[in-house]
Parts: structure tokens; sequence; C-alpha cells
């Protein structure tokens, strides 16, 4: 796959001030020829084009099927999880050191499943991602996080901030589900997904709070004003992670807004930008030199 | 980011005071004047959030008037009027005489029917007065909606009934997506389409570059700047504009001022 080239004599504009540390984009997404889109080029070459102009060093991506073209987004078909994670693979191999591979899987088909974090493993991936076609705390999805506690690969879980109710084309999970799941599995780390992703995130700050193997991620297209206050308040600035998911401008903002919220130093804002995505993933899964 | 007028960038998109369904830090209009300067924003046209709910926004607008008072170099009002209660046309007019920069109106939240004649009534009654009618959308995402919330947001319906309801009509949709912008343009003659400015508020950026389509589609000028401050952070609208891909990243937006002279 080809992508847009950076322009390198555009100022990078990723944060309060002058940025020269990196920033790592923990949760985004690629699409691919199978998703039935004619213009999924320009969508991925637009993450590029943003993510250049913010300073992004890494984008944490996955691929979610066929994101409903020839089976359901948060149901993925098997064939369809295959087919993303190739072409994932294949956006890594073309792009190098700025994307790094989450692998989807769907753990209703477990053997699937497993045989694909093994694949892509081999292949460099550094996370799994999941969707929403288990509740967290199913014990379908076990043998994946065991799987993951043996390859010491953080787990990346879609989330419903306080599900109320049942929703159509997902079988949502929220904080407390998925603290259940972690509390099955304490020595692996778990990224919850977009707390400004929909639904209430402060039921999340609370039901995640005591779960120390969860962080947050920040993406999502919501941009409440005291959402990023609350979080750093409960899971405090070392568990949380910049990341962008479908908007990248969300991210950017609340980037920017981290500082004015006055409860955060250098040093933390750094972290959030990059330096907890380091000790999650591993010192050597991300080349930012 | 996309040049502002010479008057200076314009946010005709923020409120003072509480919402009733959760938490909002620091409402206030000094915090608001405080924050505008710090992003560069010229000036702005704010609402009063409570009355958004209110059977009767009188008492709002009086807080409005006295609340910006200290502020009114850069914080005009936007006050509330309710076309369904009896004097609403006196209403207006003392809206007009306090200096108000344009209306706020919100049927759903008053449950009105999208051809609500009332809401084209008072649509006209700005225009003669040379002030936008502001619509919201809606303030916060679905999917986290308090169950005390009823109002469903507003609806393309509603908005083509306003923009159709007579030449001189001016007004401001806050808080749409792009779906919604798409549904109420194409449905609307071209001089039906030049009364309406979108404000950038909820429109995607990259990678899916909503806003960049809606540019090259409808055009930049029926585009003003927009944060829904205090509810979201002003820093997203900024954010969005200047991550425009190149072809349209120096793309002007409408300014409403030019036509209220607020």
């Amino acid at each position: 796959m080809n992508s847009a080239s950076a322009d390198k004599s555009e100022v990078v504009i990723g944060g309060p001030g002058v940025i020269s540390s990196p920033l790592i984009d923990a949760h985004a997404h690629f699409l691919h020829a199978g998703c039935g889109r004619s213009d999924w080029r320009e969508v991925n070459a637009a993450r590029f084009r943003a993510g250049d102009r913010m300073g992004i060093s890494c984008h944490v991506a996955s691929i979610l099927g066929s994101y409903g073209y020839s089976s359901p987004t948060y149901f993925p078909s098997p064939a369809d999880v295959t087919a993303g994670n190739d072409a994932m693979l294949e956006i890594c191999a073309a792009e190098g050191r700025r994307v790094r591979m989450m692998i989807t899987v769907n753990p209703n088909y477990t053997a699937h499943a497993l045989n694909e974090l093994e694949r892509c493993v081999q292949r460099g991936a550094i996370g799994v991602k999941l969707l929403a076609s288990r509740r967290a705390d199913d014990p379908l999805l076990d043998p994946i996080c065991e799987f993951a506690t043996a390859h010491k690969l953080p787990l990346l879980h879609h989330i419903w901030q306080h599900r109320t109710r049942e929703w159509p084309n997902q079988e949502i999970s929220d904080g407390a589900d998925l603290g259940r799941l972690a509390k099955r599995h304490p020595k692996m780390t778990f990224i919850l997904a977009h707390i400004g992703g929909g639904g209430d995130y402060r039921h999340t700050f609370e039901a995640i709070g005591g779960v120390t193997n969860i962080v947050a991620d920040i993406s999502g297209s919501g941009v409440d004003r005291g959402m990023l206050d609350g979080a750093i308040k409960a899971l405090t600035p070392q568990r949380l992670l910049f990341a962008t998911d479908l908007t990248m401008e969300t991210g950017l903002a609340k980037l920017r807004a981290l500082e004015p919220t006055g409860l955060c130093t250098a040093n933390d804002i750094e972290d959030i930008r990059w330096q907890n995505a380091v000790r999650i993933f591993g010192a050597n899964a991300f080349d930012l030199s | 980011m996309a040049p502002s007028s010479s008057a200076g960038l314009l946010d005709p998109s923020v409120f003072i005071g509480e919402y009733p369904f959760r938490d909002v830090p620091h409402p206030e209009p000094d915090i608001l004047a405080k924050v505008i300067a710090r992003e560069g924003i010229t000036h702005a046209w704010v609402g009063h959030l409570p009355s958004a709910w209110a059977d009767d926004p009188t008492a709002g607008n009086v807080a409005l008037y006295r609340a910006l008072e200290p502020f009114r170099v850069t914080l005009s009002p936007a006050p509330t009027i309710r076309p369904d209660l009896p004097g609403w046309e006196s209403a207006l007019h003392d809206a007009a005489k306090a200096g108000a920069a344009a209306i706020r109106a919100y049927p759903p939240q008053w449950k009105f029917t999208p051809d609500n004649a009332a809401m084209r009534e008072l649509a006209l009654a700005c225009a003669a007065h040379k002030l936008p009618l502001i619509l919201t959308v809606r303030f916060e995402d679905l999917r986290q909606r308090s169950a005390r919330d009823t109002a469903g947001d507003l609806t393309g319906a509603a908005i083509r009934a306003v923009a159709r309801a007579g030449d001189g009509v001016r007004v401001i949709v806050s808080a749409a997506g792009r779906d919604l912008i798409e549904e109420v343009h194409w449905g609307l003659t071209a001089a039906e389409q030049a009364r309406v400015w979108w404000d950038i508020s909820w429109i995607w950026g990259p990678p899916e570059d909503h806003l960049a389509k809606l540019f090259r589609t409808i055009g930049s000028t029926r585009f003003v700047f927009g944060s829904q401050w205090p509810l979201r952070l002003v820093q997203s609208p900024k954010a969005n504009l200047e991550l425009l891909p190149s072809d349209v990243a120096n793309a002007p937006l409408g300014d409403p001022r030019t036509w209220s002279g607020g």
C-alpha cells in the first residue's frame, strides 16, 4: 500500500508549544480493498496526512474484518478476520516503523482466533484487538488472554461506556465487564477503548479505577469538557494513552486540552503521549529514534 | 488554519450556565472570556444553557444580559425566544434593544413538530431585526444522553422548514454532522441554501475528512466556527481546521456578522 508521503516542510502541531517528543496513537484503524469502499486508499492516506501533521510517530492499528461489507464490523467472520489481518500485515510491511499491528480476532471461533494470534505475532504484531463479538467477561475470552499473557501482548477492547441496555449490531461491554476479565488475567494489560467513544465515561472511571491492569485510551469523537479531568483524577496520567480511533481532530484537541486541565505535569503529558505506550507494549515495540 | 474575517474569529455556539444532565466545569462568563482569549477567538455569541429547557426563558435572558455585562466587548448575548408563548414578539424586540447578536430557539426541547408554524414566524421576525436564528441539533451524543433528557435531535425537516420561511431568514445550525447537513443542504434551493450557516463543532475531520468533503461540495463559506463550549472542548474545531487537507486548508469560513452587523 502506498501512503501519502509526509510533507517535511510542514510544522508539526500536535500539542502546545514546540513538540519534539514522540507521539504514539494507541488506537487507530486502516481500511483495505475488502471493505467495500472505493475510497479506502484515500481514507488511509488521510490518516497518514493528519498523523504527520500532528507529529504521530507510530500508528498502532488494526483492521476490523470487512467493516460490515461481508460480515458485521463487530461480529466479523473468520474469513474476514483473516483478510483484515492480512491487509494489516501488508500495511505494516509497507510502512515500516510508523505502523504497528494489533491482531483482530473474534472469540466465538477459538481455534481460528488462536491461529490468527500465533500467525500475526510471528510477523511482528504487538497486541490484540477485540471488538464486541462477545461480552468482555465471557469465558471464551480466556484462551485469548492466556495467549496474550504468554506473549506479553496488551489487549485493546472495544467498550461502551456504561451499557444500560443492548444495542444493535454489537454485544457491548463496559468498564465493569472488562474489569471482571482483567481480574482473571492480572499479569496482562488491558486497554479500555475510547473514553470519548460514547456512553457515560464517569461510570467507566468508577468501574476500572481500582483495576490497575486496565489503562484507558482517550480517543473517540466525544470531547466533553470534564472528561479528561475525570480520567486523570480517577486513573492517573500513567493509565491513559493518547489515541484517535475514527476522529483525529478530537485526539489532537484532547492532547492540547491536557495542559489546561492543570492536572498534568510536563512528564505526565509525555506519559500520555508515548511513555505509557512504551511501557505497555514493550521497549522493542517502537522505533522512536 | 482557515483564515477568519478581518473582524477575527467568531464562535456563535457557546453558552454559559449549568447543564441539567451532568456537571460541566466552570460554565461562567469570566472563564469563557479567558478561554476565547487563550484560543485566539475574538468574539462569541453566548446562549444561556438552562434556558433550553425552561418553560419560560425570560428569567434566563435577564440573567444572561446581566452576566455578560462586564464582558460585552467580546461576549454578545444570544437570548432565547419561545415563539409559542404570548408576548414573544415584544421579548424579541427587547432582545434586539439589549444588544442581542442572535436569537436561540430549541424546537426539540419544546416538543415542537418539524413544521411548527411558530418557528417560521420567529425566523421571519428575527430576519426583520437582522438577527440570525441559532438552532441546536444536540447537546450530547445520543449514546450518553441522560434518561431524563427526552428531547431527540433536531431533524432535517425542522431545519428545512425554517430555511424555507422567507427571503430574509438567516439560520445558524449548531452541532450537525455530515449526514444531516447534506440532507438539508441538498433539499433546499440555492436561495434557501444561502440562508443557512452550519457550525463545525460536530463535523468529523480526518481520516474520514467530512469537513473537507463538505467544504468541497457545499462551500466553506456556508460554515462557521463553533465549539459548543462549555459542553465541549474549544480546541476541537480549531484542530479540525488545522488538519484540513491542503486544497481546502485556507478556505474562508462564513461570517454571520457581515449580515447582521453583530
